[in-house]
């Protein structure tokens, strides 16, 4: 009976299960209380990819790195792309860099309850640690890669602008729209198996659509002001025309585009999150 | 109030469960159907998380109904039924694994649950990542897991291995590990769904004194299991489901003897032609039967004789010795005795039918429900070449007996006639 008496010392957590609103909003103190277990849930995420394999994290390098070369050589080299002014192979790398964070991000949040099913039939804890979990994993990808970057830098002798300091904030914006599309898309893809198959394509539809191989200045040229703006409402066209004009200084800083892509990367922020809050009561039944 | 664990209020939970498919007898009823079938999938797969409370309707299967139970701190409470009753989902449910579709249930206390041993173990990982990984995802912090790393692996006994990736442990080992893991756990209320049938016997008395020891700190224990003894040996108290209903609760060993009667169901014997009959590669199983003389009744009682014939097809060209082991337990799933004709008997057998009887003298087996457990057919005293599970189940009822003053209770596995001697006067003192 020992333990009786130390439980009446201290606080009983008290919880009621009854069947939850639809609407709902995330328990931030209890994802705090949980923050041991985001964190080797992230450590299995980079610690499991990488095993078994020669290069290691060298992959992390390896992937934007040759896409870098691929586009250099067949748009920079035989399509002659305009870049702004900026030398192709470190105009396209910079946006690489952000855009292999936002596809493998996005793409591993994607498929991430339906491969810890186990997980979500055993035990309760909050869900949404799942998708977060390569959110957070693939930022070491990031870290990795972005040292080439500097490389290159060096390389093309090109100095950031004060703007650098703004990089966070494109961070953040980033980061943002992986999470609110991986929310929409993760609690989607365990009750229709579908998403995981249409995923794949969609991504490299929507790596066309960004400015990736060609500057966003182009559809300016093309469509008009309007459209510029409304290009903006895209997130990662306002991330990536930040990123280069904040490291690579060639082009003012595009607030227009990141304004605008602000909003629209909150908006699938919040509707993703409530979507995910409606149907995580139903994860274990269907997974 | 203030000693209340978990106390539910008419919690159920339904599912949807499928429909039958239409079947198309013509080529144009089957591309109709495929070309509709994005549609239809789309509304089945969004049915899953349509409910409306409460509606009946022939397509939700209610794996819950109504479950009002109040279980206080430090009782360990027993959950028996048959398979389907309801148990794990009502375990799942106060574990919020998943949602209840209407009722209410208070939990005071954290919870733990054991639903599956290694849970979230990752075979990539080393034994010590793993400790962490599991750990976490049970829902301790990374100081409550340093501070008890040492328990848990000295209970798992994988110290060497810690260092070592979990997918070149033995199956034991990691089982072990995950079991060290989950009993590490300091929480008030614990729930545990049958993780006793796993490892070796030496770990599963490790375990249920773990449990028991559990229990005995005051724990609130809630444990799911088809061992009823175990649950006989650790429980205050059990509630017996049945088709999400909860029908029975009170004292333990009232609510298992009921349960027993209620669903063990007797077959004595098992019949089969050749074609049909349960087979290995080398034997078919074509009759087993219990037999006993029923000219004083339906029923075998205590102290009668009674005999088990088996008669199988030997699919084997060459002459071997094949004898008959099997197994009985009784309905706490103690094993009463293994028969094996290797007793007396080292025939070669031909090929073609065979029959061993097996005769069960008087006055051994006590009253009971009873089954053939295990049944073996074993070639040249070494290997196995048939084998199958419950084979017979049987019921010995009690009989009149002026020996015994309680009468229709069993006391006792078995029910031996003793020779007594008696000597009286002078004698008796030497």
């Amino acid at each position: 009976m020992k333990f009786i008496k130390k439980m009446a010392a201290k606080e009983i957590p008290y919880f009621e299960i009854k069947p939850s609103k639809s609407w709902n909003l995330f328990n931030i103190p209890e994802l705090i209380k949980y923050k041991d277990l985001m964190f080797f849930f992230v450590y299995r995420d980079i610690t499991v990819l990488y095993k078994q394999t020669v290069l290691g994290l060298l992959w992390a390098i390896l992937n934007p790195v040759i896409s870098m070369v691929i586009f250099s050589v067949i748009f920079g080299g035989l399509a002659k792309i305009a870049s702004d002014g900026i030398p192709y192979p470190i105009f396209s790398y910079t946006a690489v860099l952000p855009w292999t964070y936002f596809s493998q991000s996005m793409g591993g949040a994607t498929s991430s309850l339906v491969g810890n099913a186990h997980l979500l039939t055993k035990v309760y804890f909050p869900r949404v640690m799942i998708p977060l979990t390569p959110i957070f994993s693939k930022l070491l990808d990031f870290a990795i890669a972005f040292v080439i970057l500097i490389i290159m830098m060096l390389f093309y002798n090109i100095s950031p602008t004060l703007n650098v300091l703004f990089l966070p904030l494109l961070m953040l914006l980033m980061i943002l729209t992986s999470l609110g599309l991986g929310m929409w898309l993760s609690s989607l893809a365990i009750q229709y198996r579908d998403v995981r198959f249409a995923v794949g394509v969609i991504t490299s539809l929507l790596m066309y659509a960004a400015p990736v191989v060609f500057p966003a200045s182009l559809v300016a040229e093309k469509f008009g002001d309007t459209a510029y703006l409304l290009y903006g409402l895209y997130p990662m066209v306002g991330v990536i025309e930040g990123f280069r004009s904040s490291l690579l200084g060639f082009n003012p800083m595009p607030w227009d585009l990141i304004g605008m892509g602000s909003i629209s990367s909150l908006i699938i922020f919040i509707s993703g999150s409530i979507h995910f809050k409606k149907t995580e009561k139903i994860f274990a039944d269907v997974a | 109030m203030a000693n209340i664990a978990v106390s539910t209020d008419k919690l159920s939970k339904a599912y949807l469960i499928g429909l039958k498919n239409e079947v198309h007898d013509t080529l144009g009823g089957a591309v109709i159907s495929w070309l509709k079938f994005p549609f239809k999938n789309y509304r089945t797969l969004k049915r899953l998380n349509t409910f409306k409370n409460n509606e009946e309707r022939e397509d939700y299967f209610w794996a819950l109904k109504d479950i009002s139970v109040e279980i206080n701190h430090g009782e360990v409470l027993g959950i028996v039924g048959p398979n389907g009753a309801g148990k794990s989902t009502f375990l799942k449910i106060l574990c919020r694994i998943t949602e209840p579709t209407s009722g209410s249930a208070k939990v005071y206390g954290r919870i733990a649950s054991l639903l599956e041993v290694g849970t979230g173990f990752n075979i990539e990982l080393t034994g010590r990542e793993n400790v962490y990984l599991s750990g976490t995802i049970l829902g301790m912090t990374k100081k409550e897991i340093d501070r008890k790393f040492d328990e848990i692996v000295e209970f798992s006994g994988v110290e060497k291995f810690l260092d070592t990736q979990a997918k070149k442990y033995s199956n034991g080992m990691r089982i072990r590990l995950a079991f060290a893991i989950a009993a590490s756990i300091d929480t008030e209320i614990i729930v545990i769904d049958e993780v006793l049938n796993i490892g070796d016997a030496d770990f599963q008395r490790k375990s249920i004194a773990k449990m028991e020891s559990l229990a005995k700190e005051g724990r609130t224990v809630l444990f799911v299991s088809h061992n009823l003894s175990a649950i006989k040996a650790i429980c205050t108290r059990a509630i017996q489901l049945n088709h999400g209903k909860m029908v029975r609760d009170g004292e333990v060993s009232k609510v298992i003897s009921v349960y027993l009667s209620n669903y063990v169901k007797e077959y004595t014997v098992q019949e089969y032609d050749l074609d049909s009959a349960p087979s290995s590669e080398y034997a078919k199983m074509i009759k087993a039967e219990l037999k006993f003389d029923q000219s004083k009744g339906d029923h075998l009682k205590a102290g009668d004789p009674f005999e088990f014939e088996f008669i199988f097809y030997n699919m084997m060209k060459e002459e071997n010795i094949l004898d008959v082991v099997f197994q009985i337990k009784d309905e706490l799933d103690n094993i009463v005795f293994i028969g094996s004709s290797m007793d007396n008997n080292y025939v070669k057998v031909k090929e073609g039918y065979f029959k061993w009887t097996c005769k069960i003298p008087p006055d051994i087996m006590n009253q009971g429900s009873y089954t053939v457990h295990k049944f073996y057919l074993i070639k040249n005293k070494t290997d196995v070449i048939f084998e199958q599970r419950e084979v017979l189940s049987f019921e010995i009822m009690y009989a009149f007996d002026l020996r015994i003053g309680n009468i229709g209770r069993k006391e006792g596995i078995v029910k031996p006639k003793l020779n007594w001697d008696l000597l009286t006067g002078e004698n008796a003192n030497k």
